[in-house]
């Protein structure tokens, strides 16, 4: 693999760009046998295949995606990147997730465009005001770089907020993380494949598993639209698919499967320096490097697979942003559309051992899944290289909803991110 | 200059009414019915923008919606809209219009520059740079790029234009006013049944005015006429103009926007439509493809039949000397019409061997040099076409041959076939499929109640378009049950069927750029380099070069892009596909997504009945949830903590009131009422006496806690049920779906009475004192009414219901009325209890009073803690099922090492805040990890010290200990004594007193 950098750039650009090669390799077929085998060629399923390649040694394996890489959750979401989460579990995870961020571009050679331009969480009533202000002491413990912000200094961080006190609801404070921020989703995941696929991963598009093949309660292989596979270890990250897969091996998991819709606008000059959420009104925005304001909100109610949602969802959010960014009433929706989301009753993942040998799952990310991807692929790596889970890994095997250990992140509030 | 306004013609505009408008300063003068590209082609201003990358000059490219050039920002100060589409916007009098993404001139840009850059520029350069030298070195890069990009800048004011909903429900939604969509309305509308047709343009006929033959003896524009005025008089038929369908959702409902024309002050600026339609009858026509070729972006470079469009509907013409290049027949007819409006067309140039005849002589009559066998190879010139590069063309092998000849031009019109509109069919089913006679895409399987008409389908001609409209509407319409009548109509003269040779992309070696996605300037070598580097799938092509995000949704780009990729992997194009078509078909206001929905209307403000006095009293309102509530009643002088202090031991130490009436009441009615709490609540209710009320918790179905509260019975098979505030319309929902899907056997009713009933709670040793003076009928000595009991009664004309409840932990009373009489309860009660110098209580005073009894709320139930770490195990029934009893009970949630509730005392005199974590380092630097956390605290009058509730690992077995509330949000780190969570009279004497 040729790396890139300045001096090829200007090489090819003197030679009319004819001298680049694929990004990833693409196998016209798999082979008969792996040492693993990914299912899922999102940012959580090709993070854990270059990891695996990488920390492990593990170069005989293969990624499998039913469609091409990047097409569930990976490029729908909104690319927001914190971890200010409330419990010690949540935030190890999302916190080494960041670490992971912070060099990954260079790491994988692919500008992945992380900009820690910062992440404001708002308060807009004394309640609200209290629960972010837990939040904030408890990331403290736990090493993360949140801070809560006094109404003057909300205006200052986020010039175009709306903070008139005789709005509905006004904004009397916030919390900040300025370590968070968003980055280019699709460069994320063309980096993890270019790098694995680089490291001898088969990257295997247009390829479906219909069947996991086991024997005695151990996994031998998968079945797939493009023949069988052996392979000792499966790792299933297939998101809003995950209980459908683990449905295969007759396993069944306490994940529902709701559409999560989001929009942007026109491209328009800068205008939103910082991501900014209110779960309070339910919408969250911030604005991609070509301009477009990047627009979500929470989970349509509803079970749905298709991959898109509702107008009232829409409607409601919209209103929600008017009042906290009013400037965007005279601009336009340009794009819209859904991805499906795998939410556990604890909104926090799954990333387990099965009772079948050899098949891993990790999923249940929900609505939160993106901003761990890094974190979630290297810990779900070192499970199914090690078969044992890790520290931070550990609180979130399936066995917690039987126990009832759970990482409760949810709380009252359904909270979308 | 190359367009101008012809001495007649223009069926939209009204010579008689001139206006003027302001582009980048200079006057246009235009007439009413132009569009801002009309008046400004009639102008001759060729460059109106510049492009989104490297800063092109850019002129009007279309006539319609598809436009991907002719971007500008109109309007000023908060009006400012920007990446307005000119062919679109309506002028009118007096509007100011930019042109953007140029600095400091549309002439003279600055960024132009960054086309000399261009060979280093290809598509998605930016992921193989700006990636080092150290970690975050992005955060560097970044600003110069985000400036780069985006169009036109937003206003940062707020809008202060008014937008409104609307609700279109019908038998048959006729999106599409074109000859086909017509039919159809006509069709449908003359059987009776309820037909919306709906047009994205200002007037109806769609193509139809491309074409010269007559219908039932008159021409298009007569034919077009006579139908809308069928339709505008039959009353089953809504008309809607300027109106963009841009979405098809689930269960056949589809959303739109209607622009309101400007100048009525009254009017909203746009309107946003929501259409529920038995059945849709899509007509969304088709729009003509441009070719690929180097300098196709040139200004005065357009659409053919954008060129024609131009002259019927405005009068206007693109060019003195044109050129139409063009591989079908129907752009021969199109280039004869123009010429015989008097247009010098100085070439005709097809890649075909011959043209069809009628219109060739025509046009060799006007003068025409005709290339066939040739391709345009080039436009030059650098803001305006100078002249057209054509060489002879193998149309078998698909390639260029022999020597370049020039043909002076100020015009260049394309004509590389149609493309179906298939966005709206797209989104509601199946994936489109290829159309070898349109050399692109039409509708796949509906999945949605649709059927498809026109020239959408693949039925270009105009005979065939109008007969697919009757047919899909007579048939829609029977499918529905109406009668439709037998329709008959006679086309004379029409063109031609349409003779067609694809060609997409004429490949070019020279230096010129050839642009796919002219908005998002993708070139065609950058789709090539995509697929070298293997982002071949549609989606990824897509996603790498940008190719079709930009705001015209890749209209005129989409099917080109895909031929080249086809024509590079050696595959047909029906097998690369397309992308999944998404809404919106065209951009939409946010504003209009709003509507009304805004400012004082955004969700209601809800008020208790006793809410004015309130304010009057000077009460701090404050925001829970939608409802407002007093927080304090504020004295001259006082601080909020004087205030909560001295309300909290007036109640100690006298009586208060307290406006209780936003918490959630249901009424829950029904022989099986009693079991349906049974299943709900963690306690039983079955077993309640009527005349008792009881305290209850209910879970949610994964055993943690949801809401609380007192719920009364009322006879034996009514019950009065109130929630917590925040989660009345929650438990509402939780109880209606238990209904309906878990126990549908269950004969049980619910009304919600939360607005219905005003509620006091009087609470302190007064209280009975009190009650006594106002309400005389019922006997309130603790025998007749014990701790809670329940009873009716009067207070003067008014009904009450009261129940000895205490939150308070004093000797206290809750007394509910109709709503309407809560002014008269609460005035009542303050002014007989002067002489117990009677004080009304706010939130903070209510807080810390229950703070002091331990008593939970939602700060504690925060949906993460069950009943164990509440210490409320005895209200968990071993002897029934209840909703989230299995889950409940698994082993962690009953765990000891739980963090559980447990009271804390500050020890240094500060205030304890709320969210505060607990550790065990008195070293704020080494606090050590959070064993707990702060989730309630105030002062306490009856402590006389900070005091808060908390939920800690082990709290019950940890009295005694001294932790540290670490805060490094303000920087405190006080120490803090645990205790037992209930502060003050334990034993409870003086509430059961």
């Amino acid at each position: 693999m040729n790396r890139y950098n300045a001096f090829r750039l200007i090489r090819e650009g003197l030679t009319g760009q004819k001298g680049w090669e694929p990004a990833w390799r693409s196998p016209a077929e798999p082979r008969p046998s792996y040492d693993a085998v990914v299912i899922g060629g999102g940012g959580h399923g090709l993070a854990t295949a270059y990891y695996l390649a990488k920390e492990h040694g593990m170069t005989n394996i293969a990624v499998i995606e039913k469609g091409w890489i990047g097409s569930g959750n990976a490029g729908r979401n909104t690319t927001i990147i914190r971890s200010n989460y409330l419990y010690d579990e949540s935030a190890a995870i999302y916190n080494h997730a960041l670490d992971l961020w912070k060099g990954l571009g260079r790491e994988l050679n692919f500008n992945i465009m992380m900009s820690h331009r910062g992440v404001l969480n708002l308060a807009h009533d004394e309640g609200e005001a209290r629960q972010l202000k837990r939040r904030v002491e408890a990331n403290r413990l736990n090493g993360v770089d949140a801070e809560w912000l006094e109404p003057d200094e909300v205006k200052k961080f986020c010039p175009p907020i709306n903070m008139a006190p005789s709005i509905r609801y006004p904004v009397i404070g916030a919390t900040l993380q300025r370590s968070g921020g968003t980055n280019r989703h699709d460069a994320v995941v063309w980096g993890y494949a270019r790098a694995a696929s680089g490291l001898g991963v088969d990257i295997i598009e247009q390829c479906e598993v219909t069947e996991i093949l086991t024997e005695k309660g151990t996994v031998t292989g998968v079945q797939t639209t493009r023949g069988a596979i052996n392979t000792p270890k499966v790792a299933c990250v297939t998101a809003a698919h995950t209980s459908v897969m683990a449905n295969m091996v007759g396993l069944r998991l306490p994940v529902e499967s709701h559409p999560l819709q989001a929009l942007v606008s026109e491209p328009v000059k800068p205008v939103m320096p910082c991501v900014c959420m209110s779960n309070a009104v339910h919408v969250y925005m911030s604005q991609s490097d070509k301009g477009e304001l990047v627009i979500g909100a929470g989970i349509d109610p509803y079970l749905s697979y298709t991959q898109r949602g509702s107008m009232d969802i829409i409607e409601h959010q919209m209103a929600s942003l008017k009042e906290l960014f009013p400037f965007v009433s005279r601009l336009r929706l340009m794009r819209q559309w859904g991805g499906t989301v795998d939410v556990c009753p604890d909104a926090s993942p799954i990333i387990s051992k099965t009772p079948v040998d050899g098949f891993y799952v990790n999923g249940g990310w929900g609505t939160g899944g993106w901003k761990a991807t890094p974190g979630s692929g290297h810990v779900f790596a070192d499970l199914v290289a090690r078969d044992e889970p890790n520290a931070i890994a550990a609180p979130f095997t399936i066995d917690r909803f039987v126990s009832g250990a759970l990482v409760a992140e949810h709380g009252a509030a359904a909270v979308a991110h | 200059m190359a367009g101008y306004r012809l001495a007649g013609g223009g069926g939209r505009v009204d010579r008689s009414k001139v206006l003027r408008f302001r582009f980048d300063g200079e006057t246009i003068t235009g007439f009413a019915g132009d569009t801002i590209a009309s008046a400004l082609l009639a102008s001759g201003r060729l460059m109106v923008a510049r492009s989104f990358k490297y800063h092109r000059p850019r002129g009007v490219f279309s006539a319609g919606s598809e436009e991907p050039n002719a971007l500008v920002t109109i309007g000023e100060a908060a009006r400012t809209t920007p990446n307005v589409q000119t062919t679109m916007a309506e002028a009118s009098e007096g509007l100011v219009v930019r042109s953007q993404n140029a600095w400091p001139s549309l002439n003279n840009d600055f960024g132009a520059l960054t086309g000399l850059l261009s060979p280093f520029l290809a598509a998605g350069f930016y992921y193989k740079t700006f990636i080092g030298p150290f970690r975050g070195a992005w955060m560097l890069y970044e600003p110069i790029i985000r400036r780069a990009a985006g169009m036109g800048a937003a206003t940062r004011e707020p809008d202060p234009d008014r937008y409104e909903h609307a609700h279109g429900f019908c038998d048959v939604l006729v999106v599409g006013g074109g000859p086909a969509g017509l039919a159809a309305a006509l069709a449908a509308g003359r059987s009776g049944a309820r037909v919306i047709l709906v047009d994205e343009n200002a007037e109806f006929g769609g193509a139809s005015v491309l074409d010269t033959a007559t219908i039932d003896g008159s021409d298009t524009a007569g034919w077009v006429r006579s139908a809308v005025a069928e339709l505008a008089v039959l009353q089953n038929v809504r008309l809607l103009r300027r109106t963009a369908v841009y979405g098809y959702y689930d269960g056949n409902v589809l959303a739109g926007t209607e622009r309101l024309p400007a100048g009525d002050a009254a009017a909203p600026r746009e309107r946003h439509w929501r259409f529920q339609a038995r059945q849709v009858i899509l007509a969304t026509g088709a729009m003509e493809r441009p070719i690929v070729f180097a300098g196709n972006d040139t200004p005065g470079v357009m659409l053919l039949g954008a060129a024609l469009a131009y002259v019927r509907h405005y009068g206007v013409a693109a060019g003195r000397a044109v050129t139409v290049f063009a591989n079908n027949d129907a752009a021969w007819h199109q280039a004869a019409a123009l010429a015989e409006t008097g247009i010098t067309i100085k070439a005709i140039i097809d890649p075909r061997d011959a043209g069809p005849e009628d219109s060739a002589k025509t046009l060799r009559a006007a003068g025409t040099v005709f290339y066939t066998g040739h391709v345009v190879t080039a436009a030059e010139g650098g803001k305006a076409v100078s002249g057209v590069v054509i060489a002879q063309f193998d149309s078998t092998a698909g390639n260029v041959s022999g020597g370049a000849t020039t043909i002076d031009s100020d015009s260049l019109l394309v004509s590389g076939g149609w493309t179906p509109n298939v966005n709206l069919a797209s989104q509601a089913g199946e994936p489109p499929v290829f159309d070898s006679g349109t050399g692109a895409f039409i509708p796949g399987t509906p999945r949605e109640a649709w059927a498809a008409a026109g020239a959408m389908t693949g039925k270009l001609a105009l005979q065939s378009a109008i007969e697919s409209g009757f047919e899909v509407g007579v048939e829609t319409v029977k499918s529905l049950g109406f009668n439709a009548l037998p329709t008959t109509f006679t086309v004379e003269n029409p063109n031609q069927e349409v003779g067609f040779l694809p060609l997409y992309e004429i490949p070019s070696n020279g230096p010129g750029k050839a642009f796919v996605d002219m908005q998002h300037d993708v070139k065609a070598s950058d789709v090539r380099l995509a697929r070298r580097e293997g982002f071949s799938a549609p989606e990824h092509l897509k996603r790498y070069t940008t190719l079709g995000m930009a705001a015209d949704q890749g209209r005129t780009s989409n099917v080109n892009a895909l031929a080249i990729m086809a024509a590079e992997e050696g595959r047909p194009i029906a097998e690369v596909g397309t992308t999944r078509f998404r809404p919106p078909y065209s951009p939409v206001t946010f504003g209009a997504i709003v509507g009304r929905a805004t400012g004082k209307h955004f969700q209601p403000v809800r008020r208790t009945p006793m809410h004015d006095w309130h304010e009057k009293a000077g009460a701090d309102m404050i925001n829970v949830g939608q409802w407002q509530r007093p927080r304090v009643y504020r004295r001259p002088g006082e601080s909020v903590e004087d205030a909560y202090i001295r309300e909290a031991r007036a109640v100690r130490n006298s009586v208060g009131i307290t406006d209780v009436s936003t918490l959630g009441k249901i009424d829950v009615q029904g022989p099986d009422a009693a079991t349906f709490l049974d299943r709900v609540y963690t306690n039983t209710f079955s077993t309640l006496p009527v005349g008792k009320a009881r305290y209850g918790l209910m879970l949610r179905d994964d055993g943690f806690l949801y809401d609380d509260g007192t719920t009364w019975r009322l006879t034996e098979t009514r019950y009065l049920m109130t929630t917590t505030t925040g989660n009345a319309a929650g438990v509402m929902a939780l109880l209606e779906f238990g209904l309906a899907v878990d126990w549908p056997d269950l004969k049980v009713a619910l009304t919600s009475l939360t607005e219905q009933w005003a509620g006091v709670a009087i609470a302190g040793p007064q209280a009975r004192a009190l009650l006594t003076k106002v309400i005389t009928d019922i006997d309130f000595s603790d025998k007749a009414l014990p701790f809670m009991g329940v009873r009716t009664g009067r207070l003067g004309d008014v009904d009450v219901l009261v129940s000895r409840l205490s939150f308070s932990g004093e000797l206290a009373y809750e007394v509910y009325c109709g709503a309407d009489f809560g002014l008269v309860l609460w005035t009542t009660l303050l002014e007989a209890g002067e002489e117990f110098d009677c004080t009304p209580y706010g939130l903070e005073a209510l807080g810390t009073l229950r703070i002091e009894k331990g008593h939970v709320i939602h700060d504690e139930m925060d949906g993460r803690t069950g009943v164990h770490d509440l210490g409320l195990e005895k209200m968990f029934s071993k002897k029934k099922d209840f909703v989230g009893k299995p889950m409940a009970l698994r082993a962690a949630l009953t765990d000891p090492g739980r963090k559980r509730l447990v009271g804390l005392k500050s020890l240094d005199g500060k205030p304890i805040r709320a969210g505060a974590q607990l550790v065990t380092g008195s070293d704020p630097n080494l606090p050590g990890g959070s064993q707990g956390q702060v989730t309630s605290m105030g002062y306490s009058p009856a402590v006389e010290a900070y005091i808060a509730l908390a939920l800690l690992e082990r709290g019950p077995e940890r009295h005694g200990e001294t932790l540290y509330a670490a805060d490094p949000v303000r920087g405190l780190h006080g120490p803090v004594k645990v205790c037992a969570p209930c502060f003050y009279d334990p034993d409870g004497s003086r509430m059961h007193g």
